[in-house]
Formats: C-alpha cells, structure tokens, sequence
C-alpha cells in the first residue's frame, strides 16, 4: 500500500511551521505507524532531506514517549492504544494522512512532532510521590486495602504520561493526567499522609504551567490510550474541595528543635 | 480559601454553584409561568403575590444577579485561560466524542445572556420600545373588588408573546438554554466531585430529559399564544 502523508514540519521553537505532503514508498500493510514514519525518514535521508523527527522509545504501548495527532485524533483512530500501536492496516491505500503535534501552549514544539511535555514532570514533582520510604512489597494483608481501592488505583496508575489528554480537550487542559496521579496515591494507605497536600500543590502547579480548565466534554476519556476514566476527574475535585475546606495546617508556636 | 478564586478548578466549584442555584430559578420560573394555563386569575394573583413582597422580592433579585455575575466572572476567567492555552489551533480536528453542547458552552451563555437583558426589559422593566407592541405593559392592569388594582400579566404574556419576533427570540434562546442545560447540569457534579461510575451515566441522562421537560414547558406559552393569535387572524 502506499498512503499520502500531510506533515508539520517545524525546525524549532522560534522558527514558524507548516504542512508538507510526502508520498510514501510501497508500504507493508502491518508496519506500525512509527515504522512507517521510519520508511518515510529513511527514504528522505537518501535524498538528502531532513527526515521528521517524532517522539518514540519503547514501541509497545507502556512508555508514553509517542505522541501525534493522527486525522485529528492523538494516536490514531484506535481506541486505548497509542501511536506505536496503531497499525498501516487501519488505513487505505491511497490515504492522506495528516499528522500533527500535540498543541497546547504547555507543550512547546521542539521539532516537527516533537513537543517538550517537562511540565507533566512537574506537575509530578509538585507532588505526586510519597516522601517516606514505603519499604519492599508488604506482606499480603499487613496493611488492609479495600479490593475495589485497589482496583482503582491500578485503573489510575495505568496513566503513561504521553499527555494525548492535553492534546485532545478543547482546551488543553491536563486535569485527566493530574486526576490519575492524584488518585492513584490518594486511593493507597502509603498515600494518605500527604492526600491533601499533594493534591492542591499538583493542582497549582498545573495552573502555573498554563494548561486550561476542565469542561467536562470526554474528549480525553475517549483519546486516552490507557482509557482512563472521567471519574478520576470528580475524585480529584472532591479531594481538592475537602483540602481547601481543611485549610492550611495550624501555625504552631515555639516547640520542637527549632 | 483564595483558591476558590484563583484555580482552574476553584472557579469550576463557583460555576458549579452558581450555576446549579440558577438552574433551580429556571425551573421555578417555568413552573410559576405555567399558571398562564390556569388563566388570568391565577396568574395575576401568583404575580402580585411575588411583586407585593418588596423586600423578599429584591433579596431574591439581588441573589440571583449575584448568582449571575460570578457564573459570568468565572466563565470569562476561565474561557480565557482555555484560548490562551492552545494558542495554535489544530489544521484537522475532531471532537473526539464531545457533544456538541459541551463545545458550545460559552457561545450558548452569551446568547442566553443577551437573551436575558432583553427578557427583563421586556417583561419586568417593561420598555415600551423593546415589546414591538405600541404599547406600554406598565399601564396593563386590571381593578379588584375595592379599587385596588393589579398588573394584569396575562393580558401583557398574551399581548407580548403575540408578536412572532419577540415569540421567536424566546423561543431560540430557551432552545439554547436547555442545550446549556443538557451538559451543565450532570457537568456541575463533575466539578464539584459528585459523580461516580455508579450513578454518572444516570447524571447524564437525567441532564438531557431535564432539558427537554424544561424546553417544552417554557415553549408551551408562546407556542400556545401563536397558535390561538393565527387561529384567529387565519380562517
């Protein structure tokens, strides 16, 4: 098969982009889409072109590294799988396919489909961690956890971070990747020291990177390649309202090594 | 507590809110209106019975354009964080399975707020210029047993909505507002974290038939003055 591929080319940051179209070679039906972008590359490297750079590592769908929106979807027309997972059989032969980053103003581009997503590690580092040492795996039932806690939680640490969420909503917010981390600990025993402080410092620093709001349309839900629920979303407003309802600790006077 | 202010999801709980006591207004006001079917005893006397009360009448003016104003700040606050942060917008882009009234929510507000200035004009200061009639609604009252009188708001409903512009605008507007509706009342629970996979989907649901309740019942008045005017005017 061949297909016909619309491409955002864009040499950095500063300078300005547009779409450049390429035939492809003869194409094997059950290539990947990032090998058929390989192809592509390869064929321009011949011709002495600059190939398209795109975001790729692990290719089996658990490392969130790959991106594009692919016909106005992020990874492709498949539900819960992404880029590298998306097969050349899902399209025609004698397709345009028209592929572009991610936008949004958090996710600067730093080459043709590459965008810089350091403001989820951020968000992260803001608070999505446990600050003591949970130890090795517990033996099972030394600490009790409710079947479906943890069957939630596992739901919301399935979250890889490639941020198709963002690239999705209409105003590219990041609620859907803040929501999974928040909840993801916030379900855990091992979480619930730092429950309410981690989700308002995760909440602020999302606000500080310029991601948008929520307005509840599902278009993150549907896109996300792990499937992650619109639910998380309610449970990390609810935890946000009940630490803003909590307040900041009571200032203590004298005591301690100070 | 500031945070209620200045976060992206702080000013979802004020929209949440706020929209949520708006919504109840909507739906007692459709109920008051409703009277009209009752006729003009009933409806006067319903009318008097709000306007005679000054000061509960104004303590609920005041709260719901409070109620409004901040629905409208936070809307605004928000819409304007969302455009700035996807500041080059996608050449091919697909809704990926959200509905169109949750796209068109802010386009919907704006409208339905135009709608409402000209609504209270209309029917509640009562503008002669904006009731397309010639006539003024202020002087429409009817005299009770003892002299006193009362505004007659049947006659000024009948007369008001018997213009099809004034017929029509309603009519889009209420159409806009139960599309508003359709999304923003299962979305306030989102926002305020009231939503769960056990009873979300029934949310949704329940938002859509609420709005299509809502849509028929305010419809039903001037639809019904149309219909009864052209059933005189037309043989």
């Amino acid at each position: 098969m061949k297909i016909t591929l619309k491409v955002w080319r864009q040499k950095n940051a500063n300078s300005p982009g547009w779409f450049k179209t390429y035939q492809s070679p003869a194409l094997n039906e059950n290539m990947s889409f990032l090998e058929m972008l390989d192809v592509v590359n390869e064929e321009l490297a011949n011709r002495g072109e600059e190939p398209i750079a795109f975001d790729h590592d692990c290719r089996e769908g658990i490392c969130g590294t790959c991106s594009c929106v692919i016909n106005g979807k992020p990874h492709g027309p498949h539900k819960g799988i992404a880029t590298c997972q998306t097969y050349m059989r899902s399209f025609r032969d004698g397709d345009t396919i028209v592929v572009e980053p991610f936008r949004a103003k958090a996710f600067p581009i730093i080459k043709d489909l590459v965008v810089d997503r350091k403001a989820f590690d951020r968000i992260q580092h803001a608070g999505g961690f446990i600050s003591v040492r949970t130890g090795s795996a517990p033996d099972a039932n030394a600490i009790p956890v409710p079947k479906e806690n943890a069957d939630l939680a596992m739901d919301a640490a399935q979250c890889i971070g490639c941020g198709a969420c963002v690239a999705a909503c209409k105003n590219a917010s990041a609620m859907l990747f803040v929501a999974a981390k928040v909840s993801h600990l916030g379900l855990l025993p091992q979480g619930q020291p730092e429950r309410y402080k981690r989700v308002k410092a995760m909440v602020t620093q999302m606000d500080e990177e310029g991601f948008g709001a929520c307005t509840v349309t599902g278009s993150c839900e549907a896109v996300c390649p792990k499937e992650i629920s619109l639910d998380f979303i309610a449970r990390m407003n609810r935890d946000y309202g009940v630490s803003l309802l909590k307040g900041e600790p009571k200032k203590i006077a004298g005591g301690g090594a100070a | 507590m500031t945070r209620l202010f200045t976060s992206t999801v702080g000013k979802k709980f004020v929209m949440a809110v706020t929209g949520a006591a708006l919504f109840l207004f909507v739906v007692g006001h459709m109920v008051g209106n409703l009277q009209f079917f009752l006729g003009a005893e009933a409806l006067n006397r319903y009318g008097h019975f709000l306007q005679s009360n000054v000061e509960l009448l104004w303590t609920a003016r005041i709260g719901l354009l409070v109620m409004v104003a901040l629905h409208v700040w936070s809307a605004s606050a928000l819409a304007r964080a969302n455009r700035a942060a996807r500041p080059v917008q996608y050449a091919n882009w697909k809704p990926n399975s959200a509905s169109y009234a949750s796209r068109t929510m802010v386009m919907s507000g704006l409208i339905i707020m135009a709608f409402i200035i000209f609504h209270l004009l209309h029917y509640t200061v009562k503008v002669p210029a904006v009731n397309l009639t010639g006539k003024d609604f202020n002087t429409m009252t009817e005299t009770l047993t003892g002299d006193s009188t009362r505004h007659d708001i049947y006659e000024m409903m009948v007369l008001g909505f018997s213009q099809p512009l004034v017929s029509g605008f309603y009519i889009l507007a209420v159409g806009l507002l139960c599309l508003h509706l359709s999304h923003g009342v299962s979305a306030m629970f989102q926002s305020l974290g009231l939503k769960n996979h056990n009873y979300g989907p029934y949310l949704d649901r329940a938002a859509k038939l609420i709005a299509i309740v809502l849509f028929l019942g305010y419809i039903a008045i001037p639809v019904a003055v149309l219909l009864t005017k052209c059933g005189g005017c037309c043989p």
